[in-house]
C-alpha cells in the first residue's frame, strides 16, 4: 500500500492506494497551522484500513510537510513534482496543469518543451487570497462563490497580494458596488494573477487540467478560468478529487522510498522533536506583572467623561468618521461629554450602517437636545454627506489632529493606525506639518491581526491578550501579509507558541509603521509628546510593542477607535452652522438606496461609474476621477503640465515617406525622447507611428509575456505596447537601448536606470511575436551628438542604406525638435506659474518620470489636482533654475537630478509644494525619496510621496493631496 | 577628529597607523587572503563574517526598506559592529567595495555615510575599495604593486574556490579538501609578507601546485547532481545573503558550482571598453583599460592552463567566450549591476552540462529583471533542457519558501 500525505499551507489531505494505485481511503482536513496534530488526527482515521503487520510505502509532500517530513525523519516529494507524476498517469493526454493551493500557484506545461512555474515571493492570487477577501466582503467562501455566479459587470482588482486587492475593493464596497460583482471580480483577479504571473511569455493552450482546493470547490472559479482563457468544454478538465491530486502524487512517488510498518511511522510523526529553536526572538512585553499593572494604570488616565442621551437636554454635534472597514460614531454635549458612541465594522456596507445609528440616535434622544452641526470624515466621506445632509466634510488627516489636541495640547506627534492604514503627523507651531500615510505595499495594520488571528482560529480580543504574557516573541519581519504567512509557518514549525506569534505580530505591526511607514531612526525622529490612536492601539501589545521600540511613554486615548468621530465632532462644535442640515428621523424611515452601474462618457478616461441614489433626490457617483459626471461641465481649465505635455507630443503626426512605417512603443524613456526619435525617423522618410496612448485593455494584452511581476507597472506596460504595434501590421519597430540620457550638466553622470536602460532587450527575449517583424534595439548614447551620428550611420546604413548625408540632416532635425520641446515645456512651466500667482492659486510640482505624464500610469492624479483647484507643473520645467548640487548621495541618473534639482528650488518659492510620484518595485526611488523628503522639509516644505501601480483606485490619493492642501492653508492662516 | 572634505570623512594617513578597519565579508576565501594582504600593508584590518538577526534588524532602521537586500545587510552588519562595544569608536574606520554604474549598488557607500548620520556616527570615516579610482583617501592608497597583489590573490582565490567545490563533495576523508584550502591560505599569506613584489612565476607555478594538490585528493566516484549559482554579486556569493545557499544545496547531495570573480573584475574592466565603443570617448582611457583588462584575462589564461595541464577538473571558461555566449540574447553594452555576464555565466553552464541552476537576486533587483529573469524564457526556449529556478532574497522572505522552490528544481533535474 502506498500512502501518500500533502501537507499544505491550510490544509492536510492524506490518500491511500492500493498496490495498484486505486484509492483506498482519502480525508482532507483544515489545519489551522497545527500540522503535527492535524497529520496524526488523519492518520488514526486511516488506521482501520491498514494491515499492521505489513509494510507500507509513505511519502509526505506539500509546502508544510518539508519541515515535517525533516522533523520526523520521513520521505518528502516536491509537490509540483509529485503533482506531475499523477497526471502523467491518469490525464496522459493532458497539456498543462494548473493548480491552485492555499498560498501556493503552480503551473505545469507538459508538453513542447517541460516547464514547471511557481509563485514568487511577491504572490497574491491563492486561496488564502480568497478566503482574505470573502472575509472583507463578512460572507463565507461557499457564498463568495454564489455571489459570484449572479454577477453582471467585471471590475478591475489588483491581485498581486491581499493588500492591494483591499485598496481597490474596499471603495468599490464603500460606494456601494454590488457583491456579486466584486465576487466575481475578486476571481477575474485571481485568474489574472496566474495567468500573468506564472505563464511568463508561454501560452496557456491545449488540454488544461486544474487541481487544488479552490479549483475543486468554486465553480465561479472556475467559470472565470475557462472563459479567459477560452477554452472548450473538452479541453478544460476538472478532475474527480481535484484536491487530493498531490497527495495521490506524493502516495505514487513513495514506491520510490523504502517501506516502513505502520506503528514505525506514527511514533516518527508523535516523538520526533527537530532540533530547531526559535532563533529569531524579542524579549518579552512585560518583564512581570507589575510592569503590566503599571502599564494599564498609566493608561487608564485617559478617560473621557461621558453622559447619558436620554437625560442630556441642550445642543450636540454628530461626528461620523466612515472609515475603510470600520464606521464610529460620536456624539457631543455642548460641554465636550460623549452622549452616544458607536464603533462596528460596516460590513461592506456603510449607508446601511450609520443609517441604523441615526435611526437608534434620533429615537433615543431628548426631545430638547438639538443637533445643531454634523461633520463626516474618512473614507465613505462623501457618500455618507450626501446620503444623511451632513453639514460638514473633513479630511480625515485633520479629524485624528483635532482629537488628539484634545488629550494633550503640546501634542506633537500623532501615530494613528487604523484597520487598513497608518497616519501619521508631525504638528509643528500648532498645525499639521506633515503627513505620512502607508503605501498600498505595507500591510500591518488592524484587519492584518485581525485576518491573522481568525485564520489561526482566535478571537481577535482573545489573541491580542495572549501577546501579553508571551514568553518569546518571535521576530516576524514587516513586509507584507504573504511574508508573514511564511514566517509564522516556519516559526510554528520551530515550535512557536501562539502567544509568541501575537505578541511578534504586534511587535511586526510597530516596525513596519516605524520603519516602513514613517522612516524614522530614532524616537526623537517622532517627537516629544506623542499620541497614538486608531483601533488597533486599542490592543495593548501593540501600545506596549510601540513604547518599547521608541522607549519613550505615549498617550493613548481610551477612544482610541473613536478619534476620528470625536475630532469630527469636535469640528462641527467649533464651526457650528446656524441651521444643522441632518436629515430627520421622519425622512430616515422612508430612506431608499438604490446603485446602479455606467460608464462615463465625457473623456477618454471612459471611467466605471457606481451611481448611487437616494430618496432624497439626491445623487453619488463614485468611480470617477473629475467633477465631470457631476455637472457635466467642460474641465477646469487651471494649467496641467501633464496635460500640455500630451498634447504636445501627440501632435507629432506620423508623416508618409519613403521609407515606410517604423513603430516605437509609447512608454518609458521613448515618451520623453519621442520628439527626438520623430524628428529624426521621419527626416530619413519613415512614418514614425506610437503604439498609442496606454490603457488597461494594452496592459492586459501584453501581460502573458511579463518575465518578472516586481518590476514596475511602467516597464510591463511595454509588452502592451508591442503587441499593439504588431497588431498594427508594422513590420519595422525602433526601440534602442539606451545606457545613458541626455546630460543636462545637472548631475554626477547621465544615466538611464537599469530597467530603462535595457528593457528593448527583455522585450526581444520574451515576445514570440517580435520574431515575425524585424526589432531595431541598438545600443545609441544621445548624449553624444558626433558619436551618436557616427553610430546612428553605421547602423542605418546597414539596415536601410541611409547616406551620410541623410543621417547628419536627420540628426539635425532630431535635436533640434527635442530643443524644441524642452523649451516648450519651458515655457509652459513659466505661463502656469505666472497663471498661478495672477489667481492666487497654489501651484504644484507633480514630480516624476517623463512618462508618469501616461495617464494609465498616474491614473489621473493630475485631474484630480486640478480639480481642487492647483496649478500642476512638472519637475523638468523648473530644474534648470538649480546649477549642480553635491547631494548625500550619488547624483547619476538624469531623471533623478531633475527631481532633486526640482525640490530645492521649490524650497525658494512661497507658492510651491512637490509632490512625488513614485512607481511601486522603482527600485531607485528607494534612494530618491529619501534624499527628496530631505531637501524639501530641510527647506520647511512638505514631502508628499504617491505611490502608484496598476491600482486605479485614486482613494489613498485624494486623502493625501487634501491633507496636503488643508496643511498648507493651515500654514497659511498661520502665517497671516 | 577628522577633516571634512567634499560631504565625507577622509581616511588620514595618521588613521591608518591607530585605527581599526572592519570589512565586510563577501567570499570566505577571496576575503581572507584580501584581508591579509591589508595587514601586510599596515592596516590594521578586521574581516566581519558575522550573523545573526540584529544585523537584519539594524539594516532595516538604517535604510530605506525598499533598498536592495545586499546593502541592509552589509551597512546592518557594520552597524551592529559599531554598536556592540566591541570596538573603540573613536578609532574604527569601515571599508566597502563600491562598484561605479547605473545600478543602484553604486549608492551603497553614500547609504552608509547616511546610515552612519543618523546614528551619530558620522565621524567615522568609510573607505571605498575599488579599482576605478572613486573616492581618494590619503590613508589608504592602492599603488600598483598591491593592485598586482589583489590581482594574484584573486586568481588563487577563484583557483581555490573552483577546485574546492569540484573535490569537497567527492572527498573519501572528510574535511582533506577544507583544509588543503587552510594550508594555501596560510602558505600564500606568508609569500605575500616575504616579498614586496610578487613575481609572476611564482604565481604561475603556485597555480601548477595548487590544481596538483587538489587533483591527489581521494574522490569517491559517484554522480552528483551539479547546480550553478548566478546571480547578484552579493547574494550569490555571501552566506549571510543567501541563507547559506551552498551548505543548503550541499546538504541536498548537489555538487555546487560557483563562477570566479575574476570574470567580474574583467566584466567592470570590459564595460568601460565597450562603453567606448558604443558611445565614444577618450582614446587614452580605452587604452589604459584595455590594458589591464588584458592583465586580467593572462590571470584567466594561467588558470586555465594550470587546470588543464595538471588534472581532469572541469576548467573555467575564457572570457571572451563567454562574451559571444550572449550573442543573441543582450548587448554588450548591458553593463549595469551584473549585466550580460549574468546571463553569460547561466549560458556557460548550460555549455559545460550543467543544467541546473539557481539565479539568487535580492527582491526586485533592477538589472536582473533583464539579465537574470528576463532571460530565462529565451534560454529555456534554445536549451529545453536548462532547468533555471530564480530566488528571490529579502529581510522577510523565508528560508522554507525558498528552500521548497529549490526543492522543485532539483525534483526535475538530472
Amino acid at each position: 500500500m502506498y500512502l501518500g500525505i500533502d501537507v499544505g499551507s491550510t490544509t492536510v489531505k492524506l490518500v491511500l492506494f492500493d498496490k495498484d494505485y486505486q484509492i483506498i481511503y482519502k480525508k482532507y482536513q483544515r489545519h489551522l497551522s497545527e500540522v503535527r496534530k492535524t497529520t496524526i488526527e488523519l492518520l488514526d482515521s486511516v488506521n482501520q484500513f491498514i494491515n499492521k503487520e505489513e509494510k507500507l510505502n509513505v511519502c509526505l509532500t506539500g509546502s508544510a510537510g518539508l519541515g515535517l517530513s525533516k522533523d520526523c525523519d520521513l520521505p518528502f516529494v516536491q509537490e509540483v513534482y509529485a503533482t506531475q507524476l499523477i497526471v502523467n498517469k491518469k490525464i496522459p493526454d493532458c497539456d498543462v496543469v494548473i493548480e491552485l493551493g492555499g498560498e501556493d500557484a503552480k503551473i505545469i506545461f507538459l508538453t513542447n518543451g517541460f516547464e514547471f512555474r511557481m509563485n514568487g515571493s511577491c504572490a497574491g492570487g491563492t486561496g488564502a487570497f480568497i478566503d482574505q477577501m470573502a472575509t472583507l466582503l463578512n460572507v463565507s467562501m461557499e457564498e463568495l462563490d454564489k455571489l459570484s455566479l449572479a454577477h453582471n459587470k467585471i471590475y478591475t482588482i489588483a491581485s498581486r497580494c491581499g493588500v492591494f486587492a483591499k485598496s481597490d475593493i474596499q471603495p468599490l464596497l464603500n460606494q456601494g458596488a454590488r457583491k456579486e460583482n466584486i465576487a466575481a471580480s475578486i476571481y477575474q483577479a485571481v485568474v489574472d494573477q496566474t495567468v500573468a504571473g506564472l505563464s511568463q511569455g508561454r501560452i496557456i493552450e491545449g488540454k488544461v487540467v486544474f487541481l487544488g482546493g479552490p479549483l475543486t470547490f468554486f465553480k465561479g472559479l472556475r467559470d472565470r478560468f475557462v472563459i479567459s482563457l477560452t477554452l472548450d468544454e473538452d479541453k478544460a478538465i476538472f478532475p474527480e478529487d481535484a484536491q487530493y491530486y498531490v497527495a495521490m502524487g506524493a502516495a505514487m512517488y513513495a514506491a520510490n522510498e523504502d517501506a516502513m510498518l505502520f506503528d514505525q511511522l506514527m511514533e516518527n510523526i508523535r516523538n520526533k522533536v527537530s532540533d530547531n529553536k526559535l532563533t529569531n526572538t524579542f524579549n518579552p512585553l512585560f518583564a512581570n506583572k507589575e510592569n503590566y499593572d503599571e502599564f494599564l494604570a498609566r493608561h487608564q488616565k485617559t478617560k473621557v467623561k461621558r453622559e447619558s442621551l436620554h437625560n442630556y437636554s441642550g445642543n450636540a454635534y454628530l461626528g461620523i468618521d466612515a472609515g475603510s472597514t470600520t464606521t464610529k460614531l460620536v456624539l457631543l454635549s455642548e460641554d465636550d461629554k460623549i452622549l452616544y458612541e458607536y464603533y462596528t465594522s460596516n460590513h461592506g456596507n456603510p449607508v446601511l450602517v450609520i443609517k441604523e445609528q441615526l435611526q437608534k440616535l434620533l429615537s433615543e434622544k431628548n426631545d430638547k437636545t438639538i443637533i445643531k452641526a454634523s461633520t463626516v470624515t474618512g473614507y465613505g466621506e462623501d457618500i455618507i454627506k450626501t446620503a444623511f445632509s451632513i453639514d460638514f466634510g473633513l479630511v480625515e488627516t485633520f479629524a485624528h489632529y483635532l482629537a488628539a489636541k484634545h488629550f494633550n495640547d503640546k501634542v506633537d506627534f500623532i501615530l494613528d493606525i487604523g484597520g487598513q492604514d497608518i497616519k501619521c503627523f508631525r504638528i509643528r507651531n500648532n498645525s499639521v506639518d506633515s503627513v505620512i500615510l502607508n503605501e498600498a505595499c505595507s500591510s500591518g495594520c488592524g484587519s492584518f491581526i485581525e485576518t491573522y488571528a481568525k485564520a489561526l482560529g482566535h478571537e481577535v480580543k482573545d489573541f491580542a491578550k495572549k501577546a501579553i504574557y508571551a514568553k518569546q516573541p518571535i521576530d516576524l519581519g514587516s513586509r507584507c501579509t504573504v511574508f508573514m504567512n511564511s514566517s509564522i509557518k516556519q516559526a510554528q514549525k520551530e515550535g512557536a507558541a501562539i502567544e509568541d506569534i501575537s505578541a511578534g505580530l504586534s511587535m511586526s505591526v510597530i516596525k513596519n509603521a516605524l520603519y516602513k511607514v514613517i522612516r524614522a531612526n530614532s524616537a526623537d525622529d517622532l517627537g516629544k509628546e506623542i499620541v497614538v490612536q486608531g483601533g488597533t492601539f486599542l490592543n495593548d501589545g501593540i501600545l506596549r510593542s510601540f513604547e518599547l521600540e521608541i522607549n519613550r511613554k505615549v498617550v493613548r486615548p481610551e477612544i482610541a477607535g473613536l478619534m476620528g468621530a470625536y475630532g469630527a465632532a469636535l469640528y462641527a462644535k467649533a464651526n457650528c452652522p446656524k441651521q444643522g442640515q441632518l436629515i430627520s428621523l421622519e425622512k430616515l424611515s422612508s430612506f431608499i438606496h438604490t446603485t446602479s452601474n455606467t460608464t462615463c462618457g465625457l473623456c477618454t478616461n471612459k471611467c466605471s461609474l457606481t451611481i448611487n441614489e437616494f430618496d432624497n433626490g439626491k445623487k453619488y457617483i463614485s468611480g470617477n476621477r473629475c467633477e465631470r459626471p457631476y455637472d457635466n461641465t467642460s474641465e477646469k481649465l487651471h494649467p496641467n503640465l501633464f496635460k500640455e505635455k500630451s498634447r504636445y507630443l501627440r501632435k507629432l503626426v506620423p508623416k508618409k515617406g519613403s521609407r515606410g512605417k517604423i513603430g516605437i512603443p509609447f512608454g518609458l524613456n521613448m515618451y520623453e525622447n519621442h520628439p527626438f526619435w520623430y524628428g529624426f525617423l521621419t527626416s530619413l522618410g519613415f512614418e514614425a507611428i506610437i503604439s498609442g496612448i496606454s490603457n488597461r485593455q494594452l496592459y492586459t494584452k501584453g501581460q502573458h509575456t511579463i518575465p518578472s511581476d516586481t518590476v514596475c507597472y511602467p516597464a510591463k506596460l511595454m509588452h502592451g505596447h508591442i503587441e499593439k504595434l504588431i497588431d498594427k501590421g508594422i513590420k519595422e519597430i525602433f526601440y534602442p537601448c539606451m545606457t545613458y540620457n541626455f546630460d543636462e550638466n545637472i548631475g554626477d553622470n547621465n544615466y538611464n536606470c537599469p530597467v530603462v536602460a535595457y528593457y528593448p532587450e527583455l522585450l526581444y527575449a520574451n515576445i514570440h511575436r517580435l520574431k515575425e517583424v524585424n526589432y531595431h534595439m541598438p545600443y545609441f548614447g544621445i548624449h553624444r551628438r558626433k558619436d551618436f551620428e557616427k553610430k546612428a550611420f553605421e547602423y542605418f546604413s546597414l539596415k536601410f542604406n541611409v547616406t551620410k548625408k541623410e543621417i547628419m540632416i536627420a540628426s539635425k532635425n532630431a535635436y533640434a525638435a527635442y530643443e524644441k520641446y524642452k523649451q516648450f515645456i519651458l515655457s509652459q512651466g513659466e505661463k502656469a506659474i505666472a497663471y498661478a500667482r495672477k489667481n492666487n492659486l497654489q501651484i504644484i510640482v507633480l514630480a516624476g518620470r517623463p512618462y508618469h505624464i501616461d495617464p494609465e500610469i498616474n491614473h489621473g492624479i493630475d485631474d484630480l489636482l486640478i480639480t481642487y483647484d492647483c496649478v500642476v507643473i512638472t519637475e523638468d520645467c523648473i530644474s534648470h533654475h538649480i546649477k549642480k548640487q553635491s547631494l548625500g548621495i550619488l547624483n547619476q541618473w538624469t531623471y533623478h537630478s531633475r527631481m532633486y534639482n526640482a525640490a530645492t528650488y521649490v524650497t525658494t518659492q512661497e507658492d510651491m509644494e512637490m509632490i512625488q510620484l513614485v512607481s511601486f518595485g522603482c527600485g531607485t526611488d528607494a534612494i530618491t525619496t529619501d534624499e527628496i523628503r530631505e531637501i524639501l522639509e530641510k527647506g520647511n516644505k512638505f514631502y508628499t510621496q504617491i505611490k502608484i501601480d496598476e491600482i486605479n483606485n485614486l482613494g489613498a490619493a485624494k486623502i493625501r493631496i487634501r491633507s496636503l492642501l488643508a496643511a498648507i492653508e493651515n500654514k497659511r492662516s498661520k502665517r497671516g | 577628529m577628522a577633516k571634512k572634505k567634499e560631504n565625507r570623512v577622509i581616511f588620514t594617513k595618521q588613521m591608518k597607523k591607530e585605527y581599526k578597519v572592519l570589512l565586510p565579508m563577501m567570499l570566505p576565501i577571496h576575503f581572507t587572503l584580501l584581508e591579509g594582504l591589508l595587514k601586510v600593508e599596515g592596516y590594521d584590518t578586521e574581516l566581519l563574517d558575522t550573523g545573526g538577526n540584529d544585523i537584519v534588524q539594524e539594516g532595516l532602521k538604517g535604510v530605506h526598506n525598499d533598498t536592495c537586500y545586499p546593502a541592509l545587510l552589509v551597512i546592518g552588519q557594520l552597524l551592529t559592529a559599531i554598536k556592540s562595544g566591541k570596538y573603540d569608536k573613536n578609532k574604527l574606520a569601515l571599508m566597502i567595495t563600491q562598484t561605479g554604474g547605473g545600478c543602484r549598488a553604486s549608492n551603497y557607500i553614500h547609504l552608509l555615510r547616511k546610515a552612519l548620520k543618523h546614528s551619530n556616527l558620522g565621524f567615522i570615516p568609510v573607505i571605498s575599495l575599488n579599482l576605478s579610482g572613486l573616492e581618494k583617501n590619503p590613508g589608504f592608497k592602492l599603488g600598483l604593486p598591491l593592485i598586482l597583489k589583489m590581482i594574484y590573490s584573486i586568481t588563487y582565490a577563484d583557483m581555490l574556490m573552483w577546485l574546492l567545490n569540484q573535490v569537497h563533495p567527492y572527498e573519501i576523508n572528510k574535511g582533506e579538501s577544507k583544509e588543503l584550502v587552510h594550508i594555501w591560505e596560510k602558505k600564500l599569506l606568508v609569500e605575500f609578507t616575504k616579498s614586496r613584489n610578487l613575481q609572476y612565476k611564482k604565481v604561475k607555478s603556485n597555480l601548477h601546485l595548487i590544481v596538483k594538490d587538489f587533483a591527489a585528493i581521494q574522490k569517491h566516484d559517484i554522480y552528483k547532481k551539479k547546480v550553478g549559482i548566478v546571480g547578484e554579486i552579493y547574494i550569490k556569493y555571501a552566506r549571510l545573503g543567501n541563507n547559506d545557499l551552498e551548505q543548503f544545496l550541499l546538504d541536498e547531495g548537489c555538487e555546487v558550482v560557483v563562477p570566479g570573480l575574476m570574470d567580474f573584475l574583467i566584466f567592470k574592466a570590459d564595460n568601460r571598453v565597450v562603453d567606448i565603443e558604443l558611445f565614444g570617448g577618450k582614446k587614452l582611457k580605452y587604452k589604459i583599460t584595455k590594458w589591464l583588462m588584458e592583465k586580467f584575462i593572462v590571470m584567466q589564461d594561467e588558470m586555465i592552463v594550470a587546470i588543464k595541464k595538471n588534472s581532469q577538473f572541469r576548467s573555467v571558461a575564457r572570457f571572451y567566450k563567454l562574451k559571444e555566449l550572449v550573442n543573441g540574447y543582450v548587448g554588450q553594452g548591458n553593463r549595469m549591476g551584473e549585466g550580460w555576464l549574468l546571463t553569460a555565466e547561466m549560458l556557460e553552464f548550460i555549455h559545460m552540462d550543467i543544467y541546473n541552476v539557481v539565479c539568487a537576486q535580492p527582491f526586485s533587483c533592477l538589472p536582473n529583471h533583464v539579465v537574470g529573469k528576463g532571460m530565462i524564457r529565451k534560454i529555456k526556449d534554445n536549451h529545453q533542457d536548462a532547468n533555471i529556478v530564480s530566488i528571490d532574497y529579502d529581510p522577510s522572505a523565508t528560508k522554507i519558501n525558498q528552500e521548497n522552490r529549490i526543492k522543485l528544481m532539483l525534483a526535475n533535474a538530472k
